[in-house]
């Protein structure tokens, strides 16, 4: 009787044949193509004649450069180191000279140049000394603070920093650790090849990070298309009581994290929360290889394992340096084949087309495919929306992809953004089965880069607004404390006064009074010359003026009886002023001539000139020149 | 009859009451419409609009006295959310407060700046750090491209330089499909 039921309930979740593993909803099951570059072992290359290392190889803030141009570096060294709490460090993957710090394009959906490192490697291939961790024996803080000078990152392609992952957050307890190795996604393979070839160090690496995370149990999660690394797996950690490798079936896209840990442990995480909430940590298979030979040997992220597999002649996965052209990919794997027309990064679903062929390797690469039309073809041209609703039945997050997209279409946001369209994966299902060809995730990708710069934009405002405010008070504030001086001044300086007047004697007083008045004279003399210079120059100038422009306004007229004409009227108006002219300069040398003699018989008055203070002596030494320069305009134009 | 009206009455009374004390215990402090107007300015502060900044802007706006097309960096996007929130009818730009510009950043020539401060003096957010007969410079994270301080410089050391785009700041397009044309058959082939 319970197995009857069992086995109905069974045939009701669709699960007749895994036993243990539970079942998201959705997912597609595209060809898998995985068979093409599993026939051959990793492979490895020849070291390349350049090395071009993108500092944005992670997510995060791009890492501080550490070296110069025509530096010589070890293999291993750190070329730039981390920055910022999510950043990854760089380092050179193999001895070389640095003969570059430019902008080269980097392996970016928007085929833009970014900041790289260029090295031209020695062939020396020599190590930096390597110092290895005896991580059993250390404190977990300073083998995290090691691992954020290591520079791994997640390599399933996601790329974020794995110290970040391993530090504990004091929060929540993780107890299940759960190893990624699903690779769902067709063509890829090199995690495939990895376990297959080195499971035995991936098992070492898992001791490692169950230790760093304390967690006591661990889940390795192998899509069912890979028997022989499932094989390899259970074979290599046959001796660890505490983990377990599970087969999950091949459905697109198992590899997800949250999908995964749905498969492997049947919890949903909520979609605000992280995995680490409910107690989970995901690590994908070749970052924890990397973190075994980092604290093992001391190596850091120099290399990966990348499928290059498409239209090439013998598809093959190869160990390659970051850094490495993709061209040397190309040619170890038999070169590509005539029709190949582009290619692409990641794996069909998810990945991009790269801009060039000359773009490198860079942490993220898990595989390279050389796409021909036969392969890829190009999408059919997209139909109208049929409203049939296949999106949402294939979409492995339980959104509403239709919804979705007429948002996005229609540049309605707010809307897109509260049907959580940041909750999507990208992960292409909905595409997959449009029967209209209708580009779906380029519309998901197009509204969360438009919302990502509006709330930018948004932020940058804010601060603006804030900094705008504070200017403003501040210059109140300033403008009030200047006013509050000038008042304490003012209340001071009346409070002195009354003073230093009634201690004065009388005979000084006299001397003031006496000073003052000279003072007074010599100003009211200046100015009376100044007026009077200003007067008889303006004057001057004016005349000038007119008799100039004259001869400039009779050319100008091409008639010539009218020119005649105008110039006797000019020549009257000329005339005319020629008198006014000399009327006022008789009448300017009068004043001058009144004005030196007033100065005469001023200049007399103060007796006690050497004790009139700088200031007033400078006054008329300057009123002395005003003089002086009166008496040349005047001769000049009495000699005239 | 005369007990409805008494309970009328009283029930006035009471709601009067109640409204007056909410109006006294709920005051709203400022004018929350010139802060919603001011929340879709895009605090460029650059006065292209005739007023000394966004807020001033948006305070003539919620007493009328300004249109709602004045504001060159808000762009088109602006005037339709201005017009969506006063309720009033669309209009485009004013072509006299001047274009829409793509965003820039002030850049300083640093061998041509003789430190006058003049530029410090301008910038409406503090964006220009310098003293006094020192090189200044601009601080691009926090300067709105408002040009206010191009005027006063008096050597011209200050130029605008547009926001180029990197991989940091690169959007995913809008999906074009493209239409192809079909290869010409001929003038005899079926149609």
């Amino acid at each position: 009787m319970n197995s009857i039921i069992q086995f109905t309930s069974r045939l009701i979740r669709g699960q007749s044949t895994s036993t243990d593993v539970h079942k998201f909803n959705g997912g597609v099951h595209p060809p898998g193509y995985k068979d093409d570059s599993t026939t051959r072992p990793i492979g490895t290359l020849a070291i390349p004649e350049k090395l071009i290392l993108p500092l944005r190889q992670h997510v995060g803030y791009i890492p501080k450069i550490k070296v110069h141009v025509s530096d010589h570096v070890l293999k291993g060294q750190m070329l730039a180191e981390a920055e910022g709490s999510v950043s990854a460090a760089i380092h050179a993957p193999t001895s070389g000279t640095v003969t570059a710090i430019s902008k080269e394009v980097i392996p970016h959906p928007s085929g833009l140049p970014d900041m790289c490192i260029t090295l031209t490697p020695d062939g020396k291939d020599t190590w930096a000394t390597l110092q290895p961790v005896d991580w059993r024996n250390t404190a977990k803080k300073d083998l995290v603070a090691s691992l954020r000078l290591s520079g791994i990152v997640g390599l399933g392609g996601a790329t974020f920093p794995t110290h970040i992952k391993v530090r504990a957050d004091g929060k929540s307890h993780v107890h299940t650790l759960v190893i990624n190795a699903a690779e769902c996604e067709p063509y890829i393979t090199c995690d495939d090849m990895l376990m297959r070839e080195r499971a035995d160090e991936i098992v070492k690496g898992i001791e490692i990070v169950q230790y760093l995370l304390g967690a006591e149990n661990c889940v390795i999660g192998i899509e069912d298309n890979k028997p022989e690394a499932t094989i390899a797996m259970s074979e290599a950690c046959k001796s660890l009581a505490n983990v377990s490798v599970k087969a999950v079936p091949t459905l697109y896209p198992s590899g997800d994290a949250r999908r995964l840990i749905h498969l492997l442990l049947g919890t949903e995480i909520p979609h605000d929360k992280r995995s680490t909430d409910v107690g989970v940590q995901v690590f994908n298979v070749a970052t924890v290889l990397a973190i075994y030979r980092y604290f093992a040997f001391g190596e850091p992220a120099v290399n990966r394992i990348v499928t290059m597999t498409g239209s090439v002649n013998s598809p093959q996965n190869f160990e390659v340096l970051f850094g490495t052209p993709l061209q040397s990919l190309i040619t170890a794997a038999g070169g590509a084949k005539a029709d190949t027309t582009h290619f692409i990064m990641g794996g069909p679903m998810m990945g991009f087309d790269l801009p060039t062929i000359d773009v490198p390797i860079t942490k993220a690469a898990n595989c390279i495919i050389a796409a021909t039309p036969d392969l890829f073809a190009p999408p059919p041209p997209a139909m109208p929306c049929i409203r049939c609703a296949r999106c949402a039945d294939a979409c492995p997050v339980n959104l509403q992809p239709q919804e979705l997209y007429w948002f996005a279409k229609s540049d309605n946001f707010e809307k897109a953004r509260d049907y959580n369209l940041f909750d999507c994966i990208e992960c292409g299902c909905c595409t997959y089965v449009c029967p209209s060809n209708i580009p779906l995730v380029q519309y998901y990708r197009y509204a969360k880069s438009e919302i990502i710069a509006a709330d930018k934009a948004k932020e940058a405002a804010d601060l603006a607004r804030e900094r705008n405010e504070f200017r403003l008070a501040r210059i109140e504030r300033e403008k009030l404390e200047r006013a509050q001086k000038h008042a304490e001044r003012a209340a001071s300086a009346k409070t002195d006064e009354p003073k230093t007047e009634g201690e004065k004697p009388a005979n000084t007083m006299a001397a003031d009074d006496a000073k003052k008045a000279a003072i007074a004279a010599a100003v009211e003399r200046a100015k009376a010359l100044k007026l009077a210079v200003a007067h008889a120059e303006g004057q001057i100038n004016n005349s000038q003026e007119e008799t100039k422009a004259t001869p400039a306004e009779a050319q100008s007229h091409t008639n010539e009886s009218a020119m005649a004409e105008q110039a006797k009227v000019e020549q009257a108006v000329t005339e005319q002023a020629k008198k006014d002219k000399q009327a006022l300069i008789a009448a300017a040398i009068e004043r001058a001539k009144a004005q030196k003699l007033a100065a005469a018989q001023a200049g007399v008055a103060p007796k006690n000139i050497e004790n009139i203070s700088a200031t007033v002596q400078a006054e008329i030494s300057e009123i002395d020149a005003i003089r002086e320069k009166v008496k040349q305009t005047v001769d000049a134009k009495n000699s005239d | 009859m005369l007990t409805a009206l008494y309970i009328m009455l009283g029930l006035a009374l009471l709601l009067g009451v109640v409204l007056g004390i909410s109006a006294l215990l709920f005051k709203v402090e400022g004018d929350p419409l010139v802060a919603r107007i001011d929340a879709i300015l895009p605090q460029t502060q650059c006065g292209q609009c005739g007023y000394p900044g966004c807020k001033p802007y948006a305070t003539a706006i919620a007493k009328g006295e300004a249109d709602i097309n004045q504001c060159p960096p808000g762009g088109d996007a602006g005037a339709h959310a201005l017009a969506d929130l006063m309720g009033v009818e669309y209009k485009p730009l004013n072509a006299e407060h001047g274009a829409p510009k793509p965003k820039s950043v002030a850049f300083i020539d640093e061998n041509t700046c003789i430190g006058c401060t003049l530029c410090i003096q301008a910038c409406p957010v503090d964006a220009i750090l310098g003293a006094a007969k020192h090189m200044h410079t601009i601080i691009a994270s926090e300067c709105t491209g408002c040009e206010l301080c191009l005027a006063p410089c008096p050597v011209d050391c200050i130029t605008m330089q547009p926001i180029t785009e990197t991989p940091d700041n690169w959007k995913w397009k809008y999906p074009i499909i493209p239409i192809k044309a079909l290869p010409s058959t001929g003038s005899n082939a079926p149609l």
